[in-house]
C-alpha cells in the first residue's frame, strides 16, 4: 500500500489527508449510532417511568401482588401479578420446547444433513421467522387449540396428579398458557435455530478431526467439541429468542383465553402476559388506563433487561471454559 | 462462488417479501368481512341522495363497533362527490375521542356518551362551543348459543346474567328449562365466552344487566370484563369463531357477526306477552322509546334495558358521532355537515341496515337530522 517513492511523496499526502477525514467522519458515525442507541434507550425508559408514576400515584391496589386490571374504574386498582406470572410460565415452556428442538435442527443441519438437502433447509427454517405474528395466531386460534384437545386430555389424565397438569374445567377449550407456550416455541425456533447453525458452524475443523481421530463417534464428536464450543452461542441464540417469547403480542392475544386469575393448572384457560394485556386494553383505554399500560410496559423492559443482563454473564462466565477463544 | 451466493439470497428475500406481504394481506382480509359487501349492494341508490358540500378530507377516528356502517358510508359518500373523503381510524371509542379534545380529528365515533369531565376537555378544540353526541350508528347485541339439538332458546335478564356468572353452570339448570318448556337442554357444562378487551358491547351488556337482571349481576357495568369464570376472546369476531368452533357454548356480539357467522340468537323473556326475538325491527321499536338526555344539541339517549313493551328488544346500543356544535374547523365545516346528512338520512340508514345494524326510527333520525344544519 505505502510506498517509499519520493515523486509519489505529495499524492501520499493526500491521499493520507482524506482517508483521515474519512476515519474521522466513520468514527463519528458509529460514534453517533452507539450514543443515539443509548438516547434511544434512556428516552424509552423515562417515557414509560413518567407514565408509570403518574398512575402507580393513584393506584389503590398493590401493583406487585394485585390480579386484576381494572384502571378506569371509578377506584382504579391494577396490578401485574397475573401478567407477569403468564408472561414468564409461557416463555419458559417456549424455551423448554424450542431450545432443545433448534441444537437439533441446527445440529442436523450443520453436521448431518448431506450438503444438498442442509441449505434448502437452512432457508425454510428461516423462512420461518418471516411469517407474521398474526398469522401464527390466527393458526393457532383455529388449527392448533382444536387439535390440542387430544393432548391435554392425555396429560390431564395419566400427569393430572402433578397438579400443574390438571385440567379443572371439563370440556373448555385449550386456550391456555400451555398452548400460548407450544405457540411460542415454534415462533421462536428459527431465531434460536439461526444463530446456533452459525455457531456450530464456526467450530474448528481441527476441533471436530481431534475428537474424530481419537476414535469418536460422530455424536461423540459433537458432544466434546461442537457443543462446548457452541455452548455461549446457544446461549445468546436462546435469549434472542426469550425476549422474542416475553414481548410476543398478538399471537398471545389471539389464542389465549384471558382472566385475571391466578392459576398454577396450566391446562385451565385463563391468566394473561404483559404484551397482551397492553394489546387488548389499550384500544378502549381512557388517558390513565394508558398510563398503567405503560407501567406494565416498564416491568416488562425491566424484566427483558434482567434476562439478557443474566444472559451476557453466563456467556461471560463460560467462555473461559468452553474453548471458544481458541 | 460469492456472487452466486449474493444473487440467491437476494432472490430469497424478494421470495420472502412476496410471501409475508401475502400472507398479511390475507390476515386484513379475513378480519372485514361485512363492510365490502354490503357497501357495493347499496351504492348505487344511496349515491343519488347525497348532497355534496365543499370538497375536502374528513379525518375521524374511534369506535371499532361502528367501523363497518362508517366503511358504507364514506365509500358511498367517495362516490357521489368527487374529492372528499373520509378517512377513519378505528382505534377504539376511548383514542376517538382523545384525539377529538387534542383537535386532531373533525369527529370521533365513540360507544358512549361524552362524561362530564371529556365535555369540558372538548371546550379547547371547539372554540366558543362544546363536545356534542349524535346518536348514528344503531344496533343490537345477540346472546348466541351452540347447542346440539336447541334451536330456538329463551332467556332472560337474571338467567343471562347468571350464565355469564358461573352461577348457572348447566344447560339443563332449572332456570334455563323453566324458560324454555318443551325444549330438550343437554345435561352439559355451559361454555361461556366473554371479551378479553375492553370493549362497548361488554359495556352495553352489563349495562343490561345492572337494570334488568334483577340483581342477579353484583358488579358494576364497565368495559371490563368483571364476571367469575367463563373463557374470553379477544373481538366479536373472536367470540363469534369460538362459538361456532365449542359445543355448548354461548355469547354475545353484535347482530351483524351473529348473521355472518350464522349462529343462533337467543329470544328474551323481558316480561312482555311472548319473548322478543333478536331482531333490527324488534330494536327499532326500542329506540323509538329512547329518551334524550342531553340537552340543546347533544343527543345523548337513554336506554330503557328493563322496557316490557311487546316487540321491544332490550338488549341495545347506540354509537355516537362526536362533533363541535360550534367551533368545528371551517375549512371541513361543510363537508363535515353533508356527510353526517348522509348518515342521517334515509339513505345512509337503510344502507347501513343491510350489514347487520339497526337504521334509526323516523322520529329520532329527524332529530338529528335538525341539528346538523345548525353546526357551526
Amino acid at each position: 500500500m505505502t510506498s517509499s517513492h519520493p515523486a509519489d511523496a505529495p499524492g501520499r499526502v493526500r491521499r493520507r489527508k482524506t482517508s483521515q477525514l474519512g476515519d474521522k467522519i466513520f468514527f463519528n458515525a458509529a460514534r453517533g449510532a452507539g450514543i443515539l442507541l443509548l438516547v434511544i434507550m434512556a428516552a424509552i425508559a423515562g417515557f414509560l417511568a413518567y407514565r408509570s408514576a403518574l398512575a402507580l400515584s393513584k393506584n389503590q391496589g398493590n401493583f406487585l401482588t394485585t390480579f386484576e386490571w381494572a384502571p378506569d374504574a371509578p377506584k382504579p386498582v391494577f396490578g401485574i401479578a397475573v401478567l407477569a406470572f403468564g408472561t414468564i410460565v409461557s416463555a419458559v415452556i417456549a424455551m423448554v420446547i424450542a431450545v432443545p428442538v433448534a441444537i437439533g435442527i441446527a445440529l442436523f443441519i450443520s453436521h448431518y444433513a448431506p450438503r444438498k438437502i442442509a441449505q434448502p433447509f437452512a432457508y425454510l427454517v428461516d423462512l420461518l421467522a418471516a411469517v407474521p405474528s398474526i398469522v401464527y395466531g390466527l393458526w393457532g386460534a383455529l388449527f392448533l387449540v382444536p387439535h390440542l384437545d387430544g393432548l391435554t386430555s392425555w396429560m390431564d389424565q395419566y400427569l393430572g396428579w402433578t397438579y400443574v397438569f390438571d385440567q379443572t374445567r371439563a370440556g373448555t377449550t385449550p386456550r391456555t398458557l400451555f398452548t400460548v407456550g407450544i405457540l411460542l416455541a415454534i415462533m421462536v425456533l428459527p431465531i434460536i435455530t439461526a444463530v446456533t447453525r452459525e455457531v456450530f458452524r464456526q467450530v474448528p475443523r481441527m476441533h471436530e478431526e481431534a475428537a474424530l481421530a481419537l476414535g469418536a463417534t460422530r455424536w461423540e464428536m459433537i458432544r466434546t467439541s461442537v457443543l462446548p464450543f457452541g455452548r455461549p452461542g446457544i446461549i445468546s441464540a436462546s435469549m434472542l429468542g426469550l425476549g422474542r417469547a416475553l414481548g410476543e403480542t398478538i399471537a398471545v392475544a389471539v389464542v389465549l383465553s384471558s382472566n385475571s386469575v391466578l392459576s398454577l393448572h396450566l391446562l385451565d384457560p385463563g391468566g394473561g402476559t404483559f404484551a397482551q394485556n397492553i394489546a387488548l386494553k389499550f384500544n378502549e383505554a381512557g388517558s390513565f388506563g394508558r398510563d398503567a399500560l405503560m407501567a406494565s410496559g416498564l416491568v416488562l423492559f425491566v424484566i427483558t433487561l434482567l434476562v439478557n443482563g443474566a444472559a451476557r454473564m453466563i456467556v461471560a462466565r463460560r467462555k473461559e471454559y468452553s474453548g471458544a477463544n481458541a | 462462488m460469492k456472487l452466486q451466493r449474493n444473487g440467491r439470497s437476494k432472490a430469497l428475500v424478494v421470495g420472502a417479501m412476496a410471501l409475508v406481504s401475502s400472507l398479511s394481506l390475507a390476515a386484513c382480509g379475513s378480519d372485514d368481512n361485512t363492510g365490502g359487501a354490503g357497501a357495493a349492494g347499496t351504492s348505487a341508490p344511496a349515491a343519488a341522495a347525497i348532497a355534496c358540500g365543499k370538497a375536502g378530507a374528513l379525518v375521524a377516528a374511534g369506535s371499532t363497533a361502528q367501523g363497518n356502517a362508517i366503511d358504507v358510508w364514506k365509500t358511498n359518500f367517495g362516490n357521489a362527490c368527487a374529492g372528499s373523503s373520509v378517512n377513519y381510524s378505528g382505534g377504539g371509542s376511548g383514542a376517538g375521542v382523545q384525539q377529538f379534545t387534542q383537535g386532531k380529528v373533525q369527529f370521533a365515533g365513540s360507544d358512549s356518551a361524552l362524561k362530564p369531565a371529556e365535555v369540558d376537555a372538548t371546550k379547547a378544540v371547539c372554540t366558543g362551543g362544546q363536545g356534542i353526541n349524535l346518536p348514528l350508528v344503531a344496533g343490537l347485541i345477540s346472546i348466541v348459543f351452540n347447542v346440539d339439538g336447541v334451536d330456538k332458546l329463551t332467556l332472560d335478564g337474571a338467567t343471562t346474567a347468571k350464565i355469564f356468572d358461573s352461577q348457572i353452570t348447566k344447560w339443563n339448570d332449572p332456570a334455563i328449562a323453566a324458560l324454555n318448556p318443551g325444549v330438550n337442554l343437554p345435561a352439559a357444562d355451559i361454555q361461556a365466552f366473554h371479551r378479553s378487551d375492553d370493549s362497548g358491547t361488554t359495556d352495553n351488556l352489563t349495562k343490561y344487566f345492572a337494570k334488568a337482571s334483577g340483581g342477579a349481576w353484583s358488579y358494576p357495568s364497565s368495559k371490563t370484563w368483571a364476571g367469575k369464570g367463563g373463557q374470553s376472546a379477544s373481538g366479536s369476531a373472536g367470540l363469534a369463531a369460538q362459538v361456532k368452533q365449542v359445543k355448548n357454548s354461548i355469547s354475545y356480539v353484535e347482530l351483524s357477526f351473529a348473521q355472518t357467522n350464522s349462529l343462533k340468537s337467543a329470544a328474551i323473556n323481558t316480561g312482555a306477552s311472548k319473548p322478543v326475538e333478536a331482531t333490527a325491527d324488534n330494536a327499532a321499536t326500542t329506540f323509538a322509546k329512547a329518551k334524550i338526555a342531553g340537552t340543546g344539541s347533544d343527543l345523548a339517549l337513554t336506554l330503557d334495558y328493563a322496557t316490557k313493551e311487546e316487540g321491544s328488544y332490550p338488549l341495545v346500543l347506540v354509537t355516537y358521532e362526536i362533533v363541535c356544535d360550534k367551533g368545528n374547523k371551517a375549512d371541513t365545516l361543510e363537508t363535515l355537515k353533508s356527510f353526517l346528512t348522509y348518515a342521517a338520512s334515509d339513505g345512509g340508514q337503510q344502507a347501513i341496515g343491510s350489514t347487520g345494524y339497526v337504521p334509526l326510527p323516523k322520529e329520532l333520525a329527524s332529530k338529528v337530522q335538525a341539528v346538523i344544519p345548525t353546526l357551526a
